[in-house]
């Protein structure tokens, strides 16, 4: 991977500069809208929440800003090899990066609905513990990708292992509390699609991941097993 | 000069096989440009060809190059790289001049004939390797007698057969159907695309196996370039194509394979796909995106 500022064209390397430090402006701002969302659930701040509802419309407009950049510069500057494979991967990471702001949306949404209702005696700590994860999840994945490092990717895109068994964990556990008391389904259900828009996070991070390694390596390694991604990208190094 | 021979107490050295590097040279360090695997059958290949401009200017080194048959190859690389003088080398260009030495080979299948070697009739190898160059060069005679002119050369006499050929090298440069009624008109009376394209259709016109573009459109304007590149992508049905451009996205564009060239050497030889989404070597990146070197 070449370094971005090298180009002849001073004006090329302002581009895509700017097109880099804005997907990590917009990665900024979604990991600070899974943060609030998480607060206003375990602590009940409704007006957390709406804030959170509120600003998705920002991590949609910064999508479509980047979005338009990119068309750009694919038709000014027909980016070859390294640009090109950068400019293909902002354009998926930024769609992984909204759908990761829709889910922190939602997250707030039901974080309004259980405001409302009866606290459950474990005050959301099985959320809060698959949210923390989940929250650094993103951050890693956006410092990998600022600093694209492939090894901290791969070492993030394990970390969905993780967080997939944690989210069977917590499913148990609230079908245990539904079965103890019946009268608590409708809060828990609303749980459960809290938990289950942290599950997507991670997954929307693994992506992430993956479009940094075919940023480095130029190596496509979607729907691949960790093991053949980390054989076949650390067997093979640049001459 | 008296042979030494080596006595016992001597160490055993290894016999010299004309390789001068070292073994650790040897073994790990991949051969200059690894060969991609070409899928379609070899039409040409350039073995260990070296060239040089009046017997001092060492201007290609060591290349080592496969033409896959009926398959388009870009060569790009910056001016002076030696892209042109690869390209010359495949129709004896070079021998025109006096001083300018081959070394190497270059064979072509499928009689394996090595196109440099002296006994090879330049000549014969025009015929088979036709060339069209930067700037349209019409001879000053009518749009007919451009592309009948080589067949008069190779002793073409009937009529007949001669507007037959004609006729069919004009519609395979996609020129017929504009100058059909004014084949007698003077050639340079065409538009600058319609004069590259008689020349194509002129090296058409002897059947050759291999047509060499060198920056077949530099001089043409995007309109006219878009129909030259249409017809690269058609001719390739027919016959095998070499192409020498400056314009990345026109190789990127209409080649199958591209090479890489850089001071005289080929840095890097692969499909055209990979050679601008993932290129091995860290010159070839520099270059096709635009970078310092």
């Amino acid at each position: 991977m070449e370094p971005l500022y090298t180009h002849i064209s001073q004006q090329y390397n302002v581009e895509l500069e700017d097109i880099r430090s804005k997907v990590l402006q917009m990665g900024g701002l979604v990991e600070q809208q899974i943060e609030q969302a998480l607060n206003s659930l375990v602590h009940g701040d409704t007006s957390l929440g709406e804030a959170v509802i509120m600003d998705d419309t920002k991590v949609n407009k910064l999508e479509v800003m980047i979005d338009e950049e990119c068309s750009q510069v694919i038709a000014r500057r027909q980016p070859a090899a390294s640009d090109l494979r950068l400019i293909v991967a902002v354009i998926k990471t930024i769609t992984d990066l909204e759908r990761i702001g829709d889910e922190a949306e939602k997250i707030a949404r039901m974080a309004v609905r259980l405001a409302g209702e009866e606290r459950p005696k474990t005050n959301y700590a099985e959320i809060q513990g698959l949210g923390n994860q989940v929250r650094q999840m993103v951050h890693d994945a956006l410092d990998a990708f600022a600093r694209l490092d492939i090894q901290a990717a791969l070492n993030t895109a394990r970390e969905d292992y993780k967080i997939d068994q944690k989210y069977e964990g917590v499913m148990r556990q609230m079908i245990t509390f539904m079965m103890e008391d019946p009268r608590t389904i409708s809060r828990v259900l609303n749980m459960i699609w809290a938990a289950r828009a942290l599950e997507r996070i991670g997954d929307h991070a693994r992506n992430i991941c993956e479009y940094i390694i075919y940023l480095v390596k130029g190596k496509d390694v979607r729907h691949t097993s960790l093991e053949q991604i980390e054989k076949e990208i650390l067997g093979r190094e640049r001459r | 000069m008296k042979r030494k021979t080596r006595t016992a107490a001597q160490p055993a050295a290894p016999a010299y096989n004309g390789d001068m590097r070292s073994p650790d040279e040897k073994t790990p360090v991949p051969a200059a440009a690894p060969q991609a695997a070409i899928a379609a059958p070899i039409k040409a290949q350039a073995q260990k060809l070296h060239f040089y401009y009046g017997g001092t200017v060492h201007a290609l080194k060591d290349i080592n190059l496969d033409l896959a048959e009926k398959q388009v190859t870009a060569l790009i690389g910056p001016s002076g790289c030696g892209k042109s003088t690869f390209l010359r080398c495949f129709n004896r260009m070079h021998d025109l001049y006096p001083g300018n030495r081959y070394e190497g080979e270059i064979r072509m299948h499928p009689d394996n004939v090595n196109i440099l070697a002296r006994q090879v009739d330049p000549i014969e190898v025009r015929m088979r390797i036709s060339m069209v160059f930067q700037k349209p060069n019409p001879f000053p005679k009518s749009i007919y007698e451009n592309v009948a002119y080589g067949l008069r050369v190779r002793g073409v006499r009937s009529r007949g057969l001669m507007d037959d050929k004609v006729e069919e090298a004009l519609r395979g440069a996609a020129l017929w159907d504009e100058v059909k009624d004014r084949l007698p008109d003077l050639a340079f009376n065409l538009s600058g695309g319609q004069q590259q394209r008689l020349c194509i259709a002129r090296a058409l016109a002897t059947d050759p196996e291999i047509l060499l573009f060198d920056e077949p459109t530099s001089a043409l304007d995007p309109i006219a370039t878009a129909s030259i590149e249409e017809l690269i992508t058609e001719l390739k049905l027919k016959v095998t194509i070499l192409i020498v451009t400056h314009n990345m996205q026109q190789a990127a564009r209409v080649s199958d394979y591209t090479a890489f060239m850089h001071l005289g050497e080929l840095v890097e030889f692969g499909d055209t796909n990979t050679i601008f989404t993932n290129p091995s070597n860290r010159r070839t990146e520099d270059y096709i995106t635009g970078r310092y070197g």
